[in-house]
């Protein structure tokens, strides 16, 4: 084996110890994601209403409309979980907090099995879902 | 496993509302005539143990239940295919081993005004091979699961009622 092939095999095991970034390194995989304010604004909307649990309940069952499984709520807090398995796995947090008086602001965040959701369209797509629930629980329960 | 290589795009159904959302939604709900969320959250909760599930979270202030139960997955034909193949062509001998299945209960109030309580259950399932590699990530949407699931159910809210 001469002394170059050597150096290279050193430099492979080097490189598998600290050199592959992403999935082996668990701080960037914890802090990495996309730009904070724009990410903000695609993954959230405003709502004209103060009432959280309704909007929580509402958001559930939008959820179980696009076919996922609702994990966990939290009235307090305001967020609920689901997971969709459809030979994928989808997971997705909503939450819901008071905006001034009389708004809510809803934000949905996704994980597309191991990657996180940072296009606009699918987001674009759960809240038209969302939109339509609203509007159904506010008018014919009234 | 493809399912898990993180690289392909989302369907773009995934978050989208389509022909069958209205069919699933009446398949999956059950209207019960009481204003009285806790007492049906209750006779669900039984059923549920009665059906084996352990409950794994709940939030009764926006009505939902969460339970699983883990069960053997093992189906004797696909066993002995799977010998059959590792005996005569040396395949892998892969079966299905377990699976882990999830029910969500969500309970509110009818969206028809007339002061009922809807339920709306979901199940969805993994399952495991006998390498512990996950072979199955699917929704349960089989209609005869709904039905039986609410006729036993109707039967839990009718004891719970009568406090047995």
């Amino acid at each position: 084996m001469s002394k170059g092939t050597v150096l290279i095999g050193a430099a492979f095991v080097v490189l598998a110890f600290f050199g592959l970034p992403g999935c082996s390194n668990s701080n960037e995989a914890v802090l990495s994601g996309g730009e904070q304010v724009k990410l903000r604004s695609i993954q959230s909307r405003r709502f004209e209403t103060n009432d959280k649990n309704k909007t929580l309940r509402t958001a559930m069952a939008t959820l179980q409309d696009l076919g996922f499984v609702i994990d966990e709520a939290d009235d307090n807090l305001g967020t609920v979980s689901a997971t969709k398995l459809d030979r994928y796995a989808m997971r997705i947090t909503i939450t819901v907090r008071p905006y001034g008086e009389n708004q809510l602001v809803v934000r949905a965040s996704a994980q597309y099995n191991l990657k996180a959701v940072e296009d606009p369209e699918p987001y674009q797509q759960f809240f038209n879902a969302f939109e339509k629930a609203m509007f159904l629980t506010a008018h014919q329960i009234e | 496993m493809m399912m898990f290589l993180g690289c392909e795009s989302i369907p773009k159904d995934a978050l989208q509302m389509n022909e069958a959302t209205v069919e699933q939604r009446q398949l999956q709900t059950r209207t019960f005539e009481t204003a009285d969320e806790s007492k049906i959250l209750l006779a669900s909760a039984s059923l549920l143990q009665d059906l084996g599930f352990t409950l794994d979270k709940s939030e009764t202030k926006v009505g939902l239940i969460v339970a699983s139960k883990d069960r053997s997955a093992v189906d004797a034909g696909q066993v002995t295919g799977a010998v059959v193949l590792a005996v005569f062509f040396g395949g892998p001998g892969t079966y299905d081993q377990k699976q882990k299945i999830r029910a969500s209960l969500v309970t509110h109030p009818a969206y028809d005004g007339k002061g009922g309580m809807a339920v709306r259950v979901t199940f969805q399932r993994i399952v495991w091979d006998n390498y512990g590699t996950i072979t199955k990530l699917e929704r349960l949407n089989d209609s005869e699961l709904y039905v039986g699931f609410f006729d036993k159910l109707s039967k839990a809210v009718f004891l719970e009622a009568q406090k047995i």
